[in-house]
């Protein structure tokens, strides 16, 4: 039994890694983004852990810009793929420019939060 | 005419804007009776008393305060010194102290108002009597021998019998010359006070530690209040301490003191005190701690014992430290009263107080700065990550327009976000909120024109791909 759930663990890995070759490039570039960003939070979360957490305010503000320039990522990346039946009608443009606008509210709230 | 033998005139209150005082009011009188007797030829018919008690009103008032009462007082004496009716002699004495130890003879003066020298005069000691024992004189009738060259009258020996204390001297003048009796006012009798001082002979102090019920004593020490010793006894509540001695006076008689205290002064600077109580030459004074316990607030310890024996006729006084006891008291109960607060010195309490020395907050433990630094790196390290990544997915930067008017709102809108980029981080290190929004307006307005535009022209040209 084992064996085969360890077969088919390694075939559905198999099988995902082929699907998302298919992808196409741009949605590929956001996720690289967000894993990115991902990563980024976890090294500071990393840190953290090791120094104690006496900037509070700081600690909180690095991870929460991380994570939220990934949400934003993920939110754009929802709205600017072909196969999504509801963002039909939105020009991705459009979407890319909410996407920065956003970023940047996001980043002055951080900035100042860093203190 | 007052009891104490001056004699004065005073003004009815007539006109209340020149009212003058007896000081004027006589003044002005003697100034008229003695010049009214300097020009007619016979004598007034005025009795030496009247004069004598003008005379002793003016000598007795001190020096008066303002320049126009002392005018008059000083004018009147120069009228009285030199009239014609009667010169008043006025008896006194430089010492009113006679120390017995130092053998002091009784020494009396007799001058005119302003000084000067008297004719020659019998002087004599007509009473001398004890002031509490009025009726009892000592001395009777006794002359006084005078010395010319100090011009004073003297008494050489007082008899043996005087003791120490306060004594009444009558003294009474007589002018030799029985002519000149009627020029010179001398009065009839003068009463002084005089107080014979001595050497008081204290003996037998001793002080001792009572076994209260059975009264039976258990130290006793031996005073010696003459000295400088002090004595250390020690008791507990249920004992009593007693103190006593003998004073006599020098010739053996029993002296009563004005002040026997005893006072008893805690560490803490509590005191109390206590009379001593005397019956004929013996003093004593028992303290029963029983009953003091709560007088004393219950404060056991040190109490330093001070003695004041002290009378204006005894020459040696005492005021001493004679030792301290160490008393041994209960516990006070819940509802014991506390001692009276002592006065605090006024220096130590309005003088400065001792410096605070602000406590800053201990920062916070920081890590060590290369631990520090490399998280920093690692932290940067995802960035590049990302950028190799962007280069294996092969991104293409084909889209980038390359026209001009479009290439340069795409540059611009590149560099508009990496300018707000830019604010946010000079935000971080030194602007403030408001100036940072101040700003981000003006660049986000730019940036969204920018954007707008080059969006658009971007989507027009996949539209146009799209539908082509």
């Amino acid at each position: 039994m084992a064996r085969s759930t360890g077969k088919d663990a390694q075939a559905l890995f198999h099988s995902l890694r082929s699907a998302y070759a298919a992808t196409p490039t741009t949605l590929k570039i956001i996720d690289l983004y967000v894993g990115f960003a991902v990563f980024t939070a976890l090294i500071q979360v990393v840190y953290m852990a090791i120094v104690g957490s006496f900037p509070f305010n700081s600690f909180l503000s690095g991870v929460l810009s991380c994570v939220g320039t990934a949400v934003l990522a993920v939110c754009l990346r929802i709205q600017v793929n072909k196969d999504n039946k509801e963002f039909k009608d939105l020009p991705p443009e459009r979407a890319f420019a909410d996407f920065v606008l956003c970023n940047l509210v996001l980043h002055l709230v951080i900035m100042n939060f860093l203190g | 005419m007052v009891n104490d033998g001056t004699f004065y005139f005073d003004e009815k209150l007539v006109n209340m804007r020149e009212q003058q005082g007896p000081l004027a009011t006589t003044s002005s009188v003697v100034r008229g009776l003695t010049a009214f007797s300097s020009v007619i030829t016979e004598s007034l018919n005025l009795t030496g008393d009247k004069i004598l008690g003008i005379a002793k009103f003016f000598l007795g008032i001190g020096i008066p305060g303002d320049t126009k009462n002392f005018f008059d007082q000083v004018d009147s004496l120069a009228c009285l010194e030199n009239n014609r009716v009667s010169i008043p002699l006025i008896l006194s004495l430089p010492s009113t102290v006679i120390s017995l130890t130092k053998k002091d003879s009784l020494k009396v003066k007799v001058n005119t108002v302003l000084g000067s020298h008297a004719p020659p005069l019998t002087v004599t000691l007509v009473r001398a009597f004890s002031s509490s024992a009025r009726d009892n004189s000592i001395i009777e009738n006794q002359e006084l021998k005078f010395d010319p060259q100090d011009a004073v009258y003297f008494l050489d020996d007082l008899p043996a019998s005087f003791d120490v204390g306060e004594y009444i001297f009558v003294f009474k003048m007589l002018v030799q010359d029985s002519e000149q009796q009627t020029v010179y006012a001398t009065g009839t009798l003068t009463q002084v006070p005089i107080y014979v001082t001595g050497l008081i002979k204290i003996e037998n102090a001793k002080i001792a530690v009572l076994d209260s019920d059975l009264g039976s004593v258990e130290t006793q020490k031996k005073l010696d209040l003459a000295g400088e010793s002090t004595v250390s006894v020690s008791a507990n509540h249920l004992q009593k301490l007693r103190l006593s001695f003998q004073m006599s006076t020098p010739l053996g008689n029993a002296f009563k003191p004005h002040q026997a205290f005893l006072r008893l002064r805690h560490e803490t600077k509590v005191e109390h005190t206590f009379v001593v109580g005397s019956s004929g030459k013996k003093f004593e004074i028992t303290l029963d701690f029983l009953g003091l316990v709560e007088k004393f607030f219950y404060l056991s310890g040190r109490y330093d014992i001070q003695l004041t024996v002290g009378d204006a006729v005894m020459e040696n006084s005492l005021l001493r430290d004679i030792g301290y006891v160490e008393l041994d008291l209960p516990e006070p109960p819940e509802n014991a009263s506390r001692p009276p607060p002592q006065p605090v010195d006024p220096y130590t309490r309005y003088g400065p107080k001792a410096e605070i020395t602000h406590i800053f907050r201990a920062p916070e433990k920081r890590p060590p700065q290369e631990l520090s630094l490399a998280f920093l790196v690692l932290t940067i390290l995802p960035l590049f990550g990302f950028i190799i990544g962007l280069l294996r997915l092969g991104v293409n930067l084909k889209n980038f327009p390359t026209s001009a008017v479009p290439a340069t709102f795409a540059v611009i809108f590149h560099l508009g976000i990496a300018a707000v980029l830019l604010l946010y981080v000079l935000f971080w290190l030194k602007l403030d909120l408001f100036t940072t929004l101040k700003t981000l307006c003006f660049l986000g307005v730019f940036l969204m024109v920018v954007g707008h535009r080059t969006l658009s022209h971007l989507a027009s040209a996949s539209a146009k791909l799209k539908s082509a």
